[in-house]
């Protein structure tokens, strides 16, 4: 099978390469560029551990192919933690608790970023339901709720 | 798991496809959203020769009303339906079933087409077009064919379209002002398949039913209209009708046993939803119990 | 080297200034880990590194007549395919028995299986390739001729004469088989005015760890060292056993633990592919990485909890209960378990079942059972919710069938709280505990009466909830009387060393390790407290058998209270060697001095003397300036071994408030509550978070989590859509409190507390299902209680 060229923005970098079909954006973020921070847990859409930003909207980066995001931007957690988008969240994550093991972290900022760029005030029912998706087997998720709710808090009282 | 090696084809319109897609027959499939179809591929349940990449044919999106009709092209994601002006207008039978649709990140992604065309028993959006009463258009290289939604699902992951054929809109027409949905699904969490789910579309004067489109879903091998719910049609519906007209349509109902649930067990959820969806359409609480 | 001063300090290390010991501190480095630049098994990259995967067989059991690799050998990316045979020459096979578990007797388990498979998913051949992908094709084209046999799948038949052996050279499928008899059982069930039984069931789960298995060995040839990067819960373990299968000097194995991504007891066994691959690495002379993929993950990391208890207690009108009795069936796999065996949780089931109660008539028989299906293992609180959801599952049936309150009943049972030191009538030695204390809390804090009240009025609207409490007693800090006796090596006693760099900050090495649960945390915390520096200024290392002492690592609720043990005890000794160099150089003495965030400092006015920065200049660069005949040390190491209580008893109690829709089946979690006793606690929020951590696994035993096997014994739900696992939009929230009662065995006085929330949250969501049903009067004592069960039992259709 003959590998396709694809050219697309990482983290606001401008990357080409030469990628099979088959292989998928997970595996083309943490193999070809060394972005591990993207996780694969399930690959099969289930977990969350994989959640990516394309074009702006998170996406499982276990179920697109590298080769459809060709002309496409790409925002993995490593971008949004040098561009200091999610730094509040990151704070609030510290505080709290709201990681231990780390592996569901990436994905659950990206989501729970998600969540708070369309509703700057969401429930504690509303953030269980955007985080739904992702999987924690280490916090039970109170911490990471209480996390996004303080989060929002504070950008509100800032905004 | 990762997926096995296929070749790749970005078609650039629709004649593109068709013609990928008849040059590989059923060894060639057609990746719209892939939130269906790249699970099947990585745990190697299928591996296809060829993917056929629409996700760049613009003539499928869109979503634009005609007169009495609502079209949304295939490739209209389940994002786009929730945010639609158009939708939650004309459609809010839909707006309200795609929350229930897995999460966000796969909503981001998946399409309407290709749920159609995927036609997962428990899905949401097949019941919703049999409720909504829709045409499924389809091109294939003999032309265009209009499929009344309740022909097109024939079975579990079944339908009418042929292997070189492409699903590219649904039509829809467009909600009454006396008309009425109600979408409610069981499901174990958020976002997971349904055990039983039931989209409704209904149209109400005076406290009595003119219309009543109840589909169930994930309570057969296919999203099933029930007949027998046109026993409530143009009639005072008591407890009593209501409960021989439940029972009536549990016994149209033919639910697979799984892990989840088994076939008696989706039969008594389906009926507990039509009874609910009954009450609640009619604002009469007391006929689901009061527990609605 | 002056002697440390007679004189001893006026307050413990525990409430020096400035102390983090009782205070939440955020954890240390988390910002790698937010930042998804953390270093976990599957992130690693070695130069010429080949990947395998294994083909796994899908019987239950059958004879491997043939199997046909050339095509496989031929595709692109293959290095090379090996059989069992292949790297049985390699790698020396395995039996999972210790001498402590009487009788328990197993077969000896290959890398991989040698002409039999006796379990869906064990693997018959490994493909070593290029990528896992190209790896993946080339397994599909082996080619293995089965000759499938009869699978032992259902427990309750295993042992009948015609159900097939496993293992011919064992004589039976019972792998152990334990009874215990304590008090007048007999007499005590004939004095009762009540008596009730129930059969138990428990869903088979595992433990679903966001990052699979994974494995990178790299057997350097050239140095004869092999290195495995792993995500072990017990390096030192590890590099044990991979000698001693190897051939190797324990000093040849290095293993590396970096940041892993989530363990709760999975990560602590030895499996069979990850011998495999050591194996692989060595025959190879190159790197090979392992990473499970999900549906392997379920296919073989160890299951746990599959049980079918019998349960019976004695009970009088005034609610005293006079006798318990169980008789608990366990199926786990083909093998037992390497090294720790899988009779551990059967036998944690006899030990533990009514374990807060004063009735001494206790007997019990456990039978371990093999069956054709995964391997079973110890996972988050091993026994323990078995034990508990027995024993609070049987009280509840007590209380009810006397027409008593629930609270009531164990109000009148259980153990005074200063009836310590006890025994329980299976001999375990309890220290203190406070379980009176710790349901009063709970009921204050869950406002219990005013539940009733609200119950009781929503029963009129034909809503339906429930309470349930559970109370229940945790294995901490276990000494050699867990594994070590047995003659596993499993090092039960833990060290820490400490030393201050040439800039006055502080390294210290620990042998626990780290799975997200804070032990750096904890040791930071400790080591700046008892030190007197800012945890800013401590860096520890762990998980790394080159540069940590020898130990145990982390597991069974032990790292804060054995390896913080050991971090504070040699923190004090540097802490005293530094300040014998201190009033060297300041010609005072150590009892004037003391050192405050970073500083040596008068100990009576706290006015500054030196700076660590410039005593360690002085001592590292500069030993020319200091009085004659020193001998600065600014290292100090010590271990801590648990010596006076083979464990360290904890205790808690726990309550679920939900609501169960009798139309659908469905339960919606209302509310949960924790009152824990763990003795000193280091950091209360690391603490809280463990035991929201843990309650939500048991709430997935309780409502979700179950390996469906069919009769064939094929895992027919291995994947994330059909196994379920708790979601956040499921869970309640859940709320917690302590009561404090620290061991005296140690200065630090810290029990664990990682594995309480697992041991009764299932045991309290029973209950109050139960509680919520008992109108109709329906019991269930199945778990997971699932639609399908709930409405079933209520005749719902």
């Amino acid at each position: 099978m003959t590998p396709t060229s694809i050219a697309l923005e990482v983290n606001g970098e401008r990357v080409e390469a030469q990628v099979l079909p088959r292989l998928n954006l997970a595996d083309f973020l943490r193999e070809h560029l060394q972005l591990t921070g993207t996780h694969v847990g399930c690959e099969h859409g289930v977990c969350g551990a994989c959640t990516v930003r394309v074009n702006g909207e998170i996406v499982r980066a276990c179920l697109m192919l590298a080769v459809q995001a060709d002309g496409g931007a790409i925002e993995t957690i490593e971008g949004l933690s040098d561009s200091g988008e999610v730094a509040d969240l990151q704070d609030a994550f510290r505080k709290r608790n709201a990681l231990q093991c780390g592996y569901c972290t990436p994905g659950m900022l990206i989501a729970a970023q998600d969540l708070l760029k369309q509703n700057a005030d969401p429930s504690r029912e509303q953030i269980r339901e955007h985080l739904s998706g992702n999987y924690c087997r280490c916090t039970g998720y109170q911490a990471i709720v209480d996390a996004v709710e303080s989060t929002a808090r504070l950008r509100r009282s800032r905004a | 798991m990762k997926a096995a090696a296929f070749a790749y084809a970005r078609a650039k319109s629709v004649d593109d496809a068709l013609q990928l897609l008849a040059g590989h027959g059923d060894r060639a499939k057609v990746l719209s959203g892939g939130q269906s179809l790249m699970p099947a591929m990585n745990l190697r349940l299928i591996s296809p020769e060829l993917i056929v990449d629409i996700g760049g044919i613009s003539e499928l999106l869109g979503i634009v009303v005609q007169g009495d009709i609502l079209r949304i092209g295939a490739l209209t994601r389940h994002v786009d339906i929730q945010r639609s002006p158009e939708i939650a207008a004309y459609a809010p039978l839909l707006a309200e079933a795609i929350a229930h649709v897995a999460h966000p990140a796969i909503r981001n992604r998946g399409t309407l087409g290709g749920s159609l065309a995927h036609a997962d028993p428990a899905a949401e959006l097949p019941a919703c077009m049999l409720a909504l009463d829709a045409t499924i258009v389809v091109l294939g290289t003999g032309g265009e064919q209009r499929i009344a939604a309740v022909d097109f699902f024939q079975g579990m992951f079944q339908t009418a379209l042929s292997v070189d054929e492409l699903l590219v809109a649904v039509e829809l027409p467009i909600a009454r002002k006396n008309g009425l949905h109600y979408f409610h699904e069981f499901a174990r969490r958020h976002g997971d398949y349904a055990i039983a789910g039931l989209a409704a579309y209904a149209a109400i004067e005076a406290g009595i039913f003119t219309k009543l489109r109840p589909a169930f879903f994930a309570v057969g091998d296919r999203p099933l209209l029930a007949e027998a719910a046109d026993r409530l049609i143009d009639v005072t519906v008591t407890p009593k009708l209501l409960s021989e007209v439940s029972s009536a349509v549990g016994d149209e109902l033919d639910p697979q046993d799984d892990q989840q649930a088994s076939a008696n067990m989706r039969r008594h959820l389906a009926q507990v939803l039509f009874i609910r969806c009954v009450a609640m359409m009619l604002d009469r609480p007391e006929l689901a119990g009061g527990a609605a | 080297m002056t002697a440390a001063s007679d004189k001893p300090e006026t307050l413990s290390v525990l409430d020096r200034p400035n102390s983090y010991i009782g205070k939440t501190v955020p954890r240390p480095n988390l910002d790698r880990l937010m930042q998804g630049r953390g270093q976990y098994v599957s992130d690693i990259e070695l130069p010429r590194m080949a990947h395998v995967v294994f083909l796994r067989s899908p019987h239950a059991h059958a004879r491997i007549v043939k199997i046909d690799a050339a095509a496989a050998k031929a595709m692109p990316g293959v290095i090379t395919v090996a059989t069992g045979q292949e790297l049985a020459a390699v790698i020396t096979p395995w039996v999972g028995v210790l001498s402590h578990m009487k009788g328990l007797k197993s077969a000896p388990q290959y890398a991989i299986a040698i002409d039999r498979v006796c379990w869906q998913g064990e693997a018959v051949a490994a493909v070593v390739a290029t990528s896992r992908a190209l790896a993946e094709d080339a397994t599909e084209s082996i080619v293995v001729e089965y000759e499938e046999l009869e699978a032992v799948t259902d427990m309750r038949t295993a042992l009948d004469p015609p159900t097939p052996v496993i293992h011919a050279a064992l004589g039976d499928n019972l792998a152990f088989e334990r009874t215990h008899n304590a008090g007048a059982v007999d007499q005590g069930f004939a004095d009762a005015d009540e008596v009730v039984e129930a059969e138990f069931v428990f869903g088979r789960h595992t433990g679903v760890t966001l990052e699979p298995r994974a494995v990178v060995a790299d057997w350097n040839a050239a140095e004869a060292r092999l290195t495995i990067y792993q995500g072990s819960q017990a390096p030192h373990m590890v590099q044990n056993i991979a000698a001693l299968h190897l051939g190797l000097e324990e000093r040849q194995v290095r293993v590396v633990c970096k940041d892993v991504g989530g363990s709760f007891g999975i990560k602590v066994h030895i499996y069979a592919d990850e011998m495999a691959t050591y194996a692989l690495s060595k025959l190879l002379r190159r790197p090979v990485k392992f990473v499970a993929d999900r549906v392997e993950s379920f296919n073989t990391d160890i299951h746990a909890r599959d049980h079918r208890c019998k349960g019976k207690i004695g009970v009088k009108r005034d609610g005293t209960i006079v006798a318990f009795e169980i008789d608990d069936l366990t199926g786990i796999g083909p093998y037992s378990m390497y090294p720790r065996t899988s009779a551990i949780e059967a036998n944690q089931v006899v030990n533990l079942v009514g374990g807060p109660y004063l009735t001494k008539n206790y007997r019990a028989r456990a039978r371990v059972v093999f069956q054709n299906k995964n391997v079973m293992c110890q996972y988050r609180a091993v026994g323990h919710p078995i034990a508990c959801s027995v024993t609070e599952g049987l009280v509840d049936l007590a209380a009810m069938k006397i027409g008593m309150d629930p609270v009531e009943i164990r109000r009148r049972n259980l153990i005074a709280d200063d009836a310590y030191p006890c025994v329980s009538p299976s001999g375990l030695r309890f220290e203190k505990l406070s379980h009176h204390a710790s349901l009063n809390k709970l009921l204050s804090m869950m406002d219990y009466d005013r539940l009733r009240v609200e119950q009781a009025g929503l029963r009129k609207q034909n809503i339906h909830r429930g309470v349930g409490i559970a109370s229940f007693i945790e294995v901490t800090n276990p000494s050699a009387a867990f594994y070590g006796v047995g003659g596993a090596k499993i090092s039960s006693q833990d060290g820490v060393a400490v030393r201050l760099d040439a800039q006055g900050a502080v390294i210290c090495q620990t042998s626990i390790t780290e799975q997200g649960q804070g032990s750096e945390s904890l040791t930071a915390q400790i080591v700046g407290s008892v030190l007197g520096v800012p945890m800013s200024r401590v860096r520890v290392i762990l998980g790394d058998t080159d540069n940590t002492p020898y130990g145990g690592g982390t597991w069974a609720s032990r790292g804060a209270g054995i390896g913080g043990e050991a971090a504070l005890q040699a923190t004090k000794i540097l802490r005293r060697n530094i300040l014998d160099v201190a009033s060297a150089i300041l010609q005072s003495t150590p009892a004037e001095l003391d050192i405050a965030d970073g500083i040596v400092v008068n100990s009576n006015d706290g006015a500054p003397r030196i700076e660590l920065k410039e005593l360690a200049r002085i001592v590292y660069f500069r030993p020319d300036t200091l009085p004659p005949g020193i001998q600065p040390e600014l290292m100090a190491t010590k271990h801590y071994v648990p010596r006076e209580y083979p464990f360290a008893f904890t205790n808690g109690v726990q309550a679920s408030w939900l609501e169960v829709d009798t139309e659908t089946g469905f339960v919606k979690l209302l509310k949960h509550w924790v009152v824990e006793d763990c003795g000193t606690i280091i950091n209360p929020q690391l603490v809280d978070e463990q035991i929201r951590g843990g309650v939500v696994q048991g709430l997935g035993a309780a409502l979700f989590e179950k390996c469906i096997y069919d009769e064939r014994g094929q895992l027919t739900n291995a994947n994330m859509a059909d196994y379920l696992v708790p979601m956040s939009g499921e869970m309640p929230d859940i709320d917690i409190g302590h009561v404090v009662s620290p061991t005296t065995e140690s200065e630090l006085g810290a029990k664990g507390a990682g594995e309480a929330g697992t041991a009764g949250a299932a045991a309290a969501v029973a209950n109050a299902v139960n509680d919520a049903l008992s109108p109709f009067g329906v019991t269930i004592t199945e778990i997971p209680l699932t639609p399908q069960v709930i409405l079933t039992a209520l005749g719902g259709f």
